[in-house]
């Protein structure tokens, strides 16, 4: 099945004028929907980060487990460059800002952007020895340099800095509309990278690296390359996390993190970027929303039900995931993209699907 | 014939303690078909890899087109005009037959339009495949996307590495077509092969190599007739 280039256009178009209008909705009644816009905004930027951190594992084939320090990285940066100046005395009130830094202040986005480059800059000079080696090895080096900057940032030596411990508060939020937008930003950029030659050249160093240099790869360069920009947008995604949160201190950057992000990846479909998000927003949304059911006592009949208690929805949540990933190996999207002839096609198969449901259960019932 | 592309002096190569290649010395002409035939173990593929700077030679000087290849490393090599057929094909399976193409052609920047159609001219199967993956394709076609995939770099030199292993002696047939056909359109081909019967009737002149030396060489008719590699390589008893 073929659709016209003009078609898909007009359904990419409502799609997005939808979109917008549903969040324009959303944000105007925030009291009723509030958990609704919190679940967007942390699932979008959470997207940010797994297509970065798929740019990585699923396109380039480099098993790296370094996604959390690079956040913590933008994060602090944002931080630092925008809680305004009169509020620093009150966050950093143990031992002071850094007489260097208690001056600057910079505007939202410069923040953010400086955020993305120190996070690369990191990634530049640690990928020269590290991406050197290979799969396990190289997860356990990208996962200590991940560790070892949050324990820096936690340091009392940097109270300063990144005030320890205490972490950094009075960090300035954005609109949802900004959010969602640099976010969509941001993956677009990605996404627009992995369909280019670059894009092409880390896929063949995944497929086959020897193959690859054979056709005149430089395979560290382009390794290097692809960690130093998805490590960028790692960073972007740590310092829209922080205008997010408005409150970031050390242990939000937790290994757990990073394999919250893994985890995202993993059920969206290594390789695809569009199953990244799509599943960003469905973990963000039954984590946070869809699930909290489960944590509320429950009582049927006079009799309360022990399981039902706070912390039972993660319970759950690991038992959809283990069916998800028994049901779908290779992740929802597997290694293919969002096309509307595929949702079309998925759309117009479901009266057939159902059909052949109930003929399966009528078999079974005649045996 | 003085128009040497490639030479290949003295050439030693060492895994360990062991000599796989132990001083050979052999020359490729341009628009010649070359074989370096051989059972397992002699060396051929040892001789490949050092030529592409998979494996650092311990001695002898590879010189392609006036320079020397040693020190290069294997992704310069595509743009002094040698592209290698890697051994087992080593396409990139999931990734579509138009994307391995295009990843052929990784080191240059102006239009692929018309190499593209060449290549599909040359294997019509292919572009019947061109979105499908790469890893879906049979043997015999995932050899062609390999030897396309190669062409789309515009070698002056290609060399390939067994490509008859593995398939059935239909397909090898195909493949070997296939070779005289480039050779025709002007690429100089290097062929390691251990079929030594296809290779010596497509090779223009061929080496034999024996436990890392060059025991034989001739053109590739005198040594299909000669009595020893009859022996030896085609299974026909001495007279």
């Amino acid at each position: 099945m073929n659709m016209k280039k003009t078609t898909k256009y007009i359904c990419t178009l409502i799609a997005a004028a939808a979109f917008i209008l549903l969040l324009v909705f959303l944000e105007s009644n925030k009291n009723t929907y509030g958990m609704a816009v919190t679940v967007l905004q942390k699932g979008f930027i959470l997207a940010v980060v797994a297509v970065s951190m798929n740019l990585l594992n699923g396109f380039t084939g480099l098993f790296s487990l370094g996604q959390a320090g690079f956040m913590a990285l933008g994060a602090y940066t944002y931080a630092i460059f925008t809680i305004p100046l009169e509020s620093r005395a009150s966050v950093y009130y143990i031992s002071g800002m850094n007489p260097v830094l208690a001056g600057i202040e910079l505007p939202m986005l410069a923040a953010l952007l400086a955020g993305g480059l120190v996070a690369a800059l990191f990634a530049a000079v640690i990928g020269f020895p590290v991406l050197r080696l290979k799969s396990d090895y190289l997860a356990i080096a990208t996962l200590g340099f991940s560790e070892i900057i949050r324990a820096l940032i936690a340091s009392p030596q940097m109270d300063t800095i990144t005030n320890g411990s205490y972490g950094l508060k009075s960090i300035p939020a954005a609109s949802i509309y900004v959010v969602i937008g640099l976010c969509v930003i941001s993956i677009g950029i990605m996404a627009l990278l992995i369909n280019s030659s670059y894009g092409r050249a880390f896929k063949a160093i995944r497929e086959d690296e020897i193959a690859a240099e054979a056709m005149g790869i430089n395979l560290l360069k382009h390794k290097e390359l692809a960690f130093v920009i998805s490590s960028f947008f790692a960073g972007i995604g740590g310092g829209l996390l922080a205008m997010f949160m408005r409150s970031i201190d050390s242990s939000t950057f937790k290994i757990a993190l990073t394999y919250d992000i893994l985890l995202i990846v993993v059920i969206g479909g290594m390789g695809s970027i569009t199953g990244s998000v799509l599943s960003a927003l469905l973990v963000t949304a039954s984590k946070e929303w869809w699930l909290r059911f489960f944590d509320e006592p429950l009582t049927i009949g006079g009799v309360s039900i022990p399981l039902f208690r706070n912390g039972f929805r993660m319970v759950i949540f690991s038992v959809l995931l283990m069916v998800v990933v028994l049901f779908y190996r290779r992740g929802i999207m597997g290694t293919n993209e969002f096309s509307w002839e595929g949702f079309f096609g998925l759309i117009r198969s479901v009266p057939q699907r159902i059909g052949s449901l109930f003929r399966r259960k009528e078999g079974a019932s005649n045996d | 014939m003085s128009n040497h592309i490639l030479e290949v002096k003295d050439l030693s190569v060492s895994y360990g303690g062991i000599r796989a290649v132990k001083g050979i010395s052999f020359e490729v002409s341009e628009g010649e078909v070359v074989t370096l035939i051989g059972a397992n173990g002699a060396g051929k593929s040892s001789t490949l890899r050092s030529i592409v700077g998979l494996e650092r030679p311990a001695g002898g000087s590879i010189v392609f087109d006036g320079r020397e290849l040693t020190q290069m490393g294997t992704e310069q090599l595509v743009t002094c005009g040698i592209t290698l057929v890697p051994e087992g094909r080593r396409v990139f399976p999931n990734l579509s037959v138009l994307e391995n193409l295009k990843i052929g052609a990784y080191q240059r920047k102006d239009s692929l339009d018309t190499d593209i159609q060449w290549i599909y001219g040359l294997f019509p199967r292919l572009q019947e495949r061109s979105w499908q993956m790469a890893g879906t394709l049979s043997g015999g076609e995932q050899q062609m996307l390999a030897i396309g995939r190669a062409l789309m770099s515009r070698p002056k030199l290609i060399m390939m590495d067994e490509p008859s292993l593995g398939l059935a002696p239909i397909v090898v047939q195909g493949v070997f077509d296939i070779i005289r056909e480039i050779n025709k359109q002007g690429v100089t081909i290097l062929l390691v092969e251990q079929n030594a019967n296809m290779a010596l009737k497509a090779a223009h002149r061929a080496y034999v190599m024996e436990t890392g030396q060059i025991t034989l060489s001739g053109t590739g008719k005198e040594l299909a007739e000669n009595e020893d590699v009859k022996a030896a390589y085609l299974g026909k008893a001495k007279k």
